[in-house]
């Protein structure tokens, strides 16, 4: 719990930091006129910059590889992102259609590039009847909000898990009517009363991971199943960690 | 000196135990290593008492009578065999009369060898009006002058269940005059969980595995059953559409009643030994934590506060100030104590993966399973153990099972452990006396786990 909390705080500092920059950034650029009616130094360069994406329209819960190339810049953030290398690439799953915003800071001034990625959401089935409509199967469901799985005796959150959260926090936030059982499972060894007290510990992490993404706690509802419940009852490696996982099922 | 090192250490404790259980003696094998210490009288515990069970004498010869008698004979043996405290004479010793009454009763057949018997259990059965009449004595061989130490007559109704219980209370009333004044466990009862079908339920056994019949038929999965002391109400974790609720059924009338759903996990209930109070595990602030509330569920308080499981209390039943509980606050499951106000936390167990406590009767125990080498790729022998609460001294009851051991509860004299064992894919019960010793199992089918035994 402790190391999932830390990594999750260590994230949103980084976030933080990232936003400094980029505010740290605009204000360097109102600085230098004043730098450069003091010392008159060489005339610099204005920096240049491309950002593209492929492919620029996507299905939702697939990627895109966005690139840039800048010229002249010695800073370049990435709105989302954050601080980027001077040229290079990154995958990005935006959950809706989205602006991809690049900024290039160098001594000659900065610039700007943008890309549009376009979100093909699925169409939303309308049902004659009230209810939660937003949705549209199970299979949708869990093609988008993976379970997430655990280490041996730990409810901490893995580098693997928290990719599956962050896109399941996308798909959740793409269909706000949406509600979700998390159920916690535990491999077979061990004590059944600790293991079902583990068990929500874990579904507790997964719930917390999905909070911290942005998706509100009062869709979410926690269920241990401990050692109750097995996906699979080998007693070997591959089959223990199917069943120390985090399952995410739609809570009708 | 001739006992290594991690044997010594345990000594003192299995003399404490041996203690406890007055004249449970210890095993033959380890009184003859005690070479090079120096016990009293009482530490190293009494001999056991040699006694002699006579077959009852029918006083009809047809076959339902005969049939009782060999039921009630079966069972008294049964129960004088496991109480712990005798040296019970094998069947293919004693002298084959079958005395009914006191005229009929030679004591000198029964003392001489090779039954060798202290004391002898004899009388009478017959069926009349629908009723089970047993008359039953207990002789003292070396009292000439006056050997009947005990004279009852017992009558219930016609039955295999009547039958077996009229010998629980004639053994129990043995086990009260010869076990130094402890009541015998011959009619204590065993609660447990029996899986079937994808659903658990609780089911009540007599404390010999006899007489199983299913308590609660809640269609779901259901965990931990703790009867109250007085044997009125049944507790235990339930599995619904929310989640886990503690749940109680009462014995009395048959019934589920009503115990506040609080929200959150909630499992492992414990009744204190006054009946006034119920401690379990609760999630309900989002971290499963161990609260206190009255024996309705109501005036509930919290008294662990720390990030990680806590689960599993049990209350110290002489005193109902403190608790033992497992929690995961440190990584893998530890065996902690605490004041039931939360204060003065303790850890008991230095490692390993610990679970499952549960208190002695006098106070001074707690049995717990324990995997001492647990991680992966680690043997991870799980165990029952006994930790001594005032030096933290523990001695392992089961080896090599075959399976892993868990839920270990006390009998009401203290004399007795039940636990689970699980093999990974079939799980029983098993019994044992609180030294290790007189280990066999209670249920078959592989179905059987968790069980807690009754307060008397």
């Amino acid at each position: 719990m402790n190391l999932t909390q830390r990594s999750f705080r260590t994230f949103t500092q980084i976030a933080a930091l990232a936003t400094i920059a980029g505010l740290a950034g605009c204000h360097h650029k109102t600085a230098a006129p004043v730098d450069t009616s003091q010392y008159t130094p060489p005339p610099a360069t204005a920096p240049t910059a491309t950002l593209t994406a492929d492919p620029v329209a996507i299905d939702l819960g697939q990627s895109v590889v966005l690139n840039w190339r800048t010229q002249n810049a010695t800073a370049v953030t990435i709105d989302g992102i954050g601080s980027v290398n001077v040229n290079g690439t990154s995958t990005a799953s935006p959950s809706t259609s989205t602006n991809f915003h690049l900024t290039a800071t160098g001594p000659g001034g900065s610039t700007e590039a943008n890309v549009r990625v376009t979100v093909r959401i699925p169409e939303v089935p309308t049902a004659p009847v009230a209810g939660p409509t937003d949705m549209t199967d199970d299979a949708l469901f869990h093609q988008n909000v993976q379970d997430v799985f655990f280490d041996y005796d730990s409810a901490d959150i893995r580098a693997d898990a928290a990719t599956s959260i962050t896109q399941a926090a996308a798909f959740l936030t793409a269909h706000p009517s949406a509600k979700v059982l998390i159920g916690g499972y535990c491999d077979d060894r061990g004590s059944a009363e600790y293991n079902l007290a583990l068990g929500e510990t874990r579904a507790n992490a997964a719930k917390d991971a999905l909070v911290t993404a942005g998706v509100a706690a009062s869709r979410l509802r926690v269920i241990s199943y401990g050692k109750e419940k097995q996906f699979c009852t080998d007693e070997d490696d591959a089959c223990w960690q199917q069943n120390r996982r985090a399952q995410f099922s739609l809570d009708r | 000196m001739t006992l290594h090192t991690p044997a010594r250490r345990q000594w003192p404790l299995l003399a404490a135990l041996a203690l406890l259980a007055l004249a449970t003696a210890l095993p033959r094998t380890a009184r003859a290593q005690d070479d090079d210490h120096v016990f009293t009288s009482t530490s190293t515990g009494v001999d056991r008492i040699r006694i002699a069970a006579a077959g009852f004498k029918p006083l009809a010869t047809d076959a339902t009578t005969t049939g009782y008698k060999h039921l009630f004979d079966n069972t008294l043996y049964s129960d004088l065999n496991s109480a712990g405290i005798f040296d019970l004479v094998s069947q293919s010793l004693a002298p084959m009369a079958t005395p009914g009454t006191p005229a009929e009763m030679v004591v000198a057949q029964w003392s001489a060898a090779p039954a060798n018997a202290a004391m002898v259990a004899f009388g009478s059965l017959n069926v009349t009006g629908g009723n089970v009449v047993v008359n039953g004595w207990l002789y003292d061989t070396k009292n000439t002058v006056d050997p009947k130490v005990l004279g009852q007559q017992y009558s219930e109704p016609a039955s295999d269940e009547d039958t077996r219980h009229i010998a629980h209370e004639f053994a129990d009333e043995i086990i009260l005059r010869l076990g130094g004044g402890l009541p015998g466990i011959a009619e204590t009862h065993i609660f447990y969980v029996s899986a079937h079908g994808g659903n658990k339920e609780i089911w009540e056994m007599d404390y010999d595995g006899q007489s199983a019949h299913q308590i609660t038929h809640l269609d779901t999965i259901t965990l931990s059953p703790r009867i109250s002391p007085d044997g009125n109400r049944l507790a235990f974790a339930s599995l619904g559409h929310d989640g886990w609720n503690i749940r109680v059924f009462s014995m009395l009338l048959g019934r589920m009643v009503s115990f506040p759903a609080i929200g959150g996990t909630n499992l492992s209930p414990a009744w204190s030994s006054d009946g006034r109070s119920i401690a379990f595990s609760s999630s309900r602030s989002g971290d499963p934590e161990i609260y206190i509330g009255d024996e309705a569920g109501n005036n509930l308080r919290r008294v662990t506060a720390y990030r990680g499981p806590d689960v599993s209390p049990v209350w110290n039943p002489r005193t109902n100030s403190q608790i033992a509980w497992i929690s995961g606050r440190t990584g893998l499951p530890q065996l902690y104590i605490m004041d039931s106000d939360g204060t003065n936390v303790q850890r008991m167990t230095d490692g390993g993966y610990a679970t499952s406590p549960s208190w002695s009767p006098n106070g001074q125990f707690l049995a717990f399973a324990w995997d001492r080498k647990y991680g992966p790729g680690a043997p991870g022998g799980q165990d029952i153990y006994v930790m001594e609460i005032a030096t933290k001294r523990w001695i392992q009851l089961t080896h090599d099972t075959g399976g892993r051991c868990d839920f270990p509860s006390w009998s009401p004299d203290g004399r007795h452990i039940v636990f689970e064992s699980d093999s990974g894919k079939s799980s029983d019960i098993w019994t044992m006396l609180a030294d290790g010793t007189g280990r066999h199992k209670l249920t078959v089918g592989g179905t059987s786990t968790m069980p807690n035994w009754s307060w008397k």
